[in-house]
């Protein structure tokens, strides 16, 4: 079966970002950019479906910038057989981004496609969702195991009070979340060969969808800072500081 | 204006998280409707009939909504919220599942754990792991929102007089199917809700340890929570997680044993009444944030701590 992955390229996960000064958004000007953190686990976890021979086809997936070829190239070297960039702008509301997913999906036909739980930028955690509604399949979000079998798959999820399974019928779309897996390194040897695997380019009216949004961002400030307090020289004092200063004990 | 809420619940009680989201809805104004869907679930239909400023309680009592499957659940809400001008639920696990899906449904972009409410249109809500904080402005007919439920204090779960009305609806998508559960038992109180929180990293070194945290938590009737790495070492369960990808806690105290203090664990509890860290190493990014920190051993520290409070 064919596994479609999307991948985002976000600011890397270590760097503390600054809110422009005047305050539209924040500064991406000369940081580092990765893939998102949660993607490149549907990556690898996509990789490991095809190395058990469960998948025969991977295909990476991105909607953004043309520097996000880049990112689809990681993925490449990771072991997905070929990509596709929808290039476009870089702040898509998740409902577009699901809207170009779902007309990839509709032309590619994969039976799994996997995305991260949320892109550590927006943190909206919603495209999977949204994918999965457009396309009327069964959604097995912020998942930590995934087995497919015949026609359908198994997802253990991470909920608040603990794990979850439910079973969906193919096609589906997973979602991950941090311990499904731990994504491998790219070797030098493989990073030349993703120079060689097809990436297909395409723009969002190529796919005949609008990216309007319903949402405007107003703007963008730092969060209230918080200062560092004292240091207290032993427990005695803490104690003492949390009965008597803070009062919450 | 009109607002369903959709309320957090186990088929049995109300969750907590409800309160709060109620609590949000009444900064936004207007009548408010709380949606109760599940299996069996009259019981919290009576209570959320009770809660502070509700309207009215539209109980979907189906076998099809019982495990809160977001394809079910989603179908049904999308077909009701057609009538209101926003649909609201906390950001719990279930509220980030089917939300989405609901707005997706409604052609709607959906605006995710927002912690403040400018207008009736607008909105605050932390991003890049709450190290910035964005308004924004919906001009969608129906609003879709999840709350993030530590920005508002619960509304009171006594005092409401609701009506209670059944829905009919029976929406199954049938492409998905509950096949089992495992939830972590505890008897301390909920970790997102508690007021005092006891968090262990790295530094505990094994779950063993984490036993001087339940020892303490119980005395200070707190809840335990971990960072990332103590649950990737296989210390604790993953639901004990405190960060931008596990919970987001705003106790009134939070006591950080063995954190470092990464951004991803900070955007979880940045926003506590009173931070305390104890931690060997006096450069931990987690004193940059402390109230009160210990440079100490946290093996000599916390015994002493659990016998002094």
């Amino acid at each position: 079966m064919k596994i479609l992955v999307a991948v985002k390229r976000v600011v890397d996960y270590n760097v503390k970002v600054r809110v422009k000064a005047d305050n539209t958004g924040v500064d991406l000007a000369n940081v580092k950019m990765s893939m998102n953190p949660f993607c490149e686990i549907a990556v690898e976890e996509a990789v490991r479906l095809k190395e058990k021979g469960v998948a025969t086809e991977v295909i990476a997936v991105s909607i953004g910038p043309t520097a996000a070829q880049e990112q689809l190239r990681t993925a490449l070297a990771l072991g997905a057989d070929r990509a596709i960039l929808v290039d476009c702008a870089e702040d898509l509301s998740s409902l577009a981004v699901a809207k170009l997913l779902k007309a990839v999906v509709d032309k590619e036909q994969p039976q799994l496609v996997i995305l991260g739980k949320q892109a550590i930028d927006s943190d909206n955690n919603q495209t999977g969702q949204m994918l999965a509604a457009l396309s009327g399949y069964g959604q097995g979000t912020f998942a930590s195991a995934v087995d497919v079998s015949g026609e359908s798959v198994k997802v253990t999820r991470e909920i608040d009070g603990g794990l979850q399974t439910v079973d969906l019928k193919l096609p589906a779309i997973v979602t991950t979340d941090l311990r499904l897996n731990e994504p491998r390194y790219a070797s030098l040897p493989n990073i030349m060969k993703a120079k060689k695997k097809p990436m297909e380019v395409l723009k969002p009216d190529d796919l005949g969808v609008s990216t309007a949004s319903t949402v405007k961002t107003i703007k963008v400030e730092a969060p209230t800072a918080r200062s560092a307090g004292i240091k207290v020289g032993s427990v005695d004092e803490l104690v003492d500081k949390l009965k008597n200063q803070a009062k919450v004990i | 204006m009109t607002i369903l809420v959709i309320a957090e619940h186990n088929n049995a009680a109300l969750n907590a998280a409800t309160l709060n989201t109620v609590a949000a809805a009444k900064a936004i104004g207007g009548d408010i409707d709380l949606l109760v869907a599940g299996e069996g679930c009259s019981a919290v239909a009576d209570e959320a009939g009770k809660v502070e400023g509700v309207t009215k309680v539209l109980l979907a009592d189906n076998a099809a909504y019982g495990h809160q499957l977001p394809e079910n659940i989603a179908l049904l809400v999308a077909e009701l919220g057609k009538n209101y001008s926003h649909v609201i639920c906390a950001a719990s696990t279930n509220g980030k599942n089917y939300m989405p899906r609901v707005a997706a449904l409604l052609d709607v972009d959906q605006i995710s754990e927002i912690t403040d409410v400018e207008s009736a249109d607008t909105f605050k809500r932390p991003i890049y792991a709450g190290n910035a904080i964005a308004t924004v402005q919906s001009d969608a007919a129906i609003k879709v929102i999840t709350v993030r439920t530590t920005g508002f204090d619960p509304v009171s779960a006594e005092g409401g007089s609701a009506s209670v009305e059944a829905v009919s609806s029976a929406q199954d998508a049938g492409v998905s199917s509950f096949v089992n559960e495992e939830l972590a038992k505890s008897d301390r109180p909920e970790l997102a809700g508690a007021k005092i929180v006891v968090s262990g990293g790295r530094g505990m070194q094994n779950g063993e340890n984490f036993e001087m945290l339940y020892t303490l938590a119980d005395k200070l009737g707190a809840a335990v929570g971990a960072s990332r790495a103590a649950v990737d070492a296989g210390f604790v369960p993953n639901d004990m997680q405190v960060g931008q990808t596990g919970k987001i806690v705003a106790p009134q105290l939070y006591i950080a044993v063995g954190i470092s203090g990464a951004i991803q664990h900070l955007a979880g509890m940045k926003d506590s009444k009173v931070i305390v860290a104890i931690n060997k190493d006096e450069e931990a990014p987690i004193f940059g944030v402390a109230d009160y920190g210990l440079v100490a051993d946290l093996f000599e520290a916390i015994p002493e701590l659990e016998s002094k409070v």
